[in-house]
């Protein structure tokens, strides 16, 4: 797999999200396209898994868990192109009777995903849960993967969880913030600020690893590498990884107006054509 | 009628503890969690045999949901323990979406549930869990009377896979079903047979309501068929149609709101199958509770045996005159 491939596959993760929200007229676009170099490198490059025989269980394989739901779109479109389920599918986002849900959930058995999020805060905790469940099963070498919004830090589970990890040294497990600086209500800043983070962490015994260029997805690759290198030595590890809200696309990129709205037509089109289609193909609506 | 009887007075929630240990020896895949209640919830002895499977989370209720259901993705079977107010009430989206909506096989295990925690006062009663939980989909709500069933029951939910909400209480209170009773899940057991009223009842209200049909027995030879409903969710409709089709007449005891409770949910059956027998309920009249002794609790919210009987001779009296 080669760098051409993995920034295709990037352009076309972004195709696949900027239509799946315009059809359905809802979603999230903003955090998904800013996303998108870090699930290409977790799916592509980092985790072992095994999506054409999915199980809840997941024995021997590394699990992820999306923390903050709404980013779906990436989520989805990167399981498919992954193997998961049908890449046509991701036609059926959002519309009634699809796997699909607004935000992620086990409803019909999506493959690849085995805990509902969109109330934000929780995926933390299910993460620690899963990752004590591969010590106990003796799975050594395998890893507990997250995506956290750096605006759901506001939630005070996550910082229940973090005392948690750090304390009891939950060291097979790899959290990540995608720091894009925006929430609904406005920057990170503005709405509350999260201060020293790197600080916080380490004061809560967690290793933590940043990465300033969180949408190069060769950077994205070896911080990840990194943070692999960094388990087993007794401490969670996270990821800082700085994105831009919206990228790939100029006039939504760090933008928070498009953190949960849709392109309409023209916008859409306006989109694609900063994005154009690559030799892996649209899927077909 | 046949007569029950008291086994003394035990713990209920020691029959957890106790039934958690033996699973501990006896099921690998059972794991415990607590939030700095595994005295209160007696789960002191796993917590010392199987110390690589118990996990003490510290006073973080949403913490401890969530890394139940993570535990549960590894094929663990986890048994969260803590009071039922922070059981349910102050981690009610963290059940509804990472153990219900995501089809988890937890046990939330909640003691203190009730007024009969006593002296702590409402922050630490519950009168709105029982249905806080039944509304969640695919939630079994369980709730035991005394110190046997909810040691059969603890061991019963281990098998049954999917989400369940075990409710019992805090004081010692009397023992008095069998320690060999078979637990079916769903299955309401009919204690004494009688034909002028069901008495429909569930947790410590079990008790009360043996103890107003044998005085009203005994006094007025009033023939109660007293039911105990274990379960709330999924209910036994079977049973309790069947009863009422005999009596025609219907009275539910609980240790809760009757906003959302036990009641509520008969009330359900009734309407549903077109049954319009009188129907009286005994359960806290949509009020917090307050400090006091257990049983000075129930009488004075008038959920004790004597109002029992008294509810029992108004759905009588409504009955005579249909």
């Amino acid at each position: 797999m080669n760098g051409r491939y993995l920034k295709d596959l990037c352009i076309q993760v972004r195709r696949d999200i900027l239509r799946m929200v315009n059809d359905a007229k809802s979603g999230h676009p903003g955090g998904s396209l800013g996303c998108t170099e870090y699930f290409v490198a977790l799916y592509q490059k980092i985790m072992h898994y095994n999506p054409s025989q999915f199980s809840m269980e997941g024995k021997e394989e590394d699990l992820f868990f999306l923390s903050n739901g709404h980013i779906s779109p990436v989520y989805y479109s990167v399981l498919a192109r992954s193997g998961f389920f049908p890449i046509k599918e991701l036609s059926t986002f959002r519309k009634l009777n699809s796997r699909l849900q607004g935000h992620p959930s086990v409803h019909g058995g999506v493959p690849g995903i085995r805990i509902a999020s969109g109330s934000l805060g929780q995926g933390m905790s299910v993460s620690i849960g899963a990752a004590l469940s591969k010590k106990l099963n003796k799975e050594l070498n395998r890893i507990v993967y997250s995506l956290h919004g750096d605006g759901e830090l506001n939630e005070g589970q996550i910082w229940e969880a973090v005392l948690y990890a750090g304390s009891r040294k939950i060291d097979n497990y790899i959290a990540t913030i995608d720091y894009n600086g925006q929430q609904i209500d406005g920057s990170t800043d503005e709405v509350l600020p999260l201060g020293n983070l790197k600080k916080k962490f380490e004061s809560f015994d967690w290793k933590v690893l940043e990465e300033l260029e969180g949408n190069n997805i060769e950077k994205v690759i070896n911080i990840l590498k990194k943070a692999k290198n960094e388990t087993g030595k007794g401490k969670p590890i996270l990821i800082i990884l700085y994105t831009q809200m919206g990228y790939g696309v100029d006039f939504m990129m760090g933008n928070n107006t498009w953190h949960g709205k849709s392109p309409n037509e023209e916008e859409l089109k306006k989109a694609l054509s900063q994005l154009p289609e690559t030799y892996l193909g649209d899927y077909s609506l | 009628m046949k007569k029950y009887e008291n086994q003394g007075l035990k713990e209920t929630r020691a029959g957890f503890g106790n039934a958690l240990t033996f699973l501990g020896r006896t099921n690998q895949k059972v794991v415990a969690l607590c939030a700095d209640l595994k005295t209160s919830l007696f789960m002191d002895q796993f917590s010392q045999e199987f110390p690589e499977r118990f996990f003490q989370i510290g006073i973080a209720e949403a913490n401890m949901m969530g890394i139940a259901a993570g535990l549960s993705i590894g094929k663990y079977i986890p048994f969260t323990g803590t009071f039922a107010n922070f059981a349910t009430s102050r981690v009610y989206d963290q059940i509804r979406q990472s153990i219900a909506y995501s089809y988890k096989n937890v046990k939330i295990c909640a003691s203190h549930s009730g007024l009969t925690l006593g002296e702590d006062g409402a922050t630490h009663q519950s009168l709105e869990d029982i249905g806080m939980m039944k509304m969640l989909p695919g939630m079994t709500v369980i709730n035991t009377c005394d110190y046997n069933q909810t040691y059969v029951a603890t061991l019963a939910i281990s098998n049954h896979l999917g989400p369940v909400y075990l409710r019992f209480g805090r004081p010692a209170v009397s023992n008095f079903t069998d320690i060999n009773q078979t637990f079916e899940i769903g299955k309401a057991i009919v204690l004494t047979e009688g034909k002028d009223v069901t008495i429909v009842s569930t947790g410590h209200l079990v008790w009360e309501s043996l103890e107003a049909a044998r005085i009203l027995y005994e006094k007025k030879g009033i023939e109660c068929e007293v039911i105990n409903v274990h379960t709330i969710k999924p209910l036994d409709d079977d049973t309790i149609l069947k009863s009422i089709n005999k009596t025609k007449c219907i009275v539910t005891a609980e240790e809760h709101n009757y906003w959302g409770g036990l009641g509520e949910s008969i009330a359900r059956i009734l309407t549903t199958h077109n049954r319009s027998f009188i129907q009286s309920l005994v359960a806290v009249n949509d009020t917090f509770g307050e400090s006091g002794k257990p049983m000075e609790l129930l009488k004075k919210y008038n959920i004790d045996c004597d109002s029992i009987i008294n509810h029992i001779q108004f759905v009588l009296s409504k009955k005579n005159k249909l």
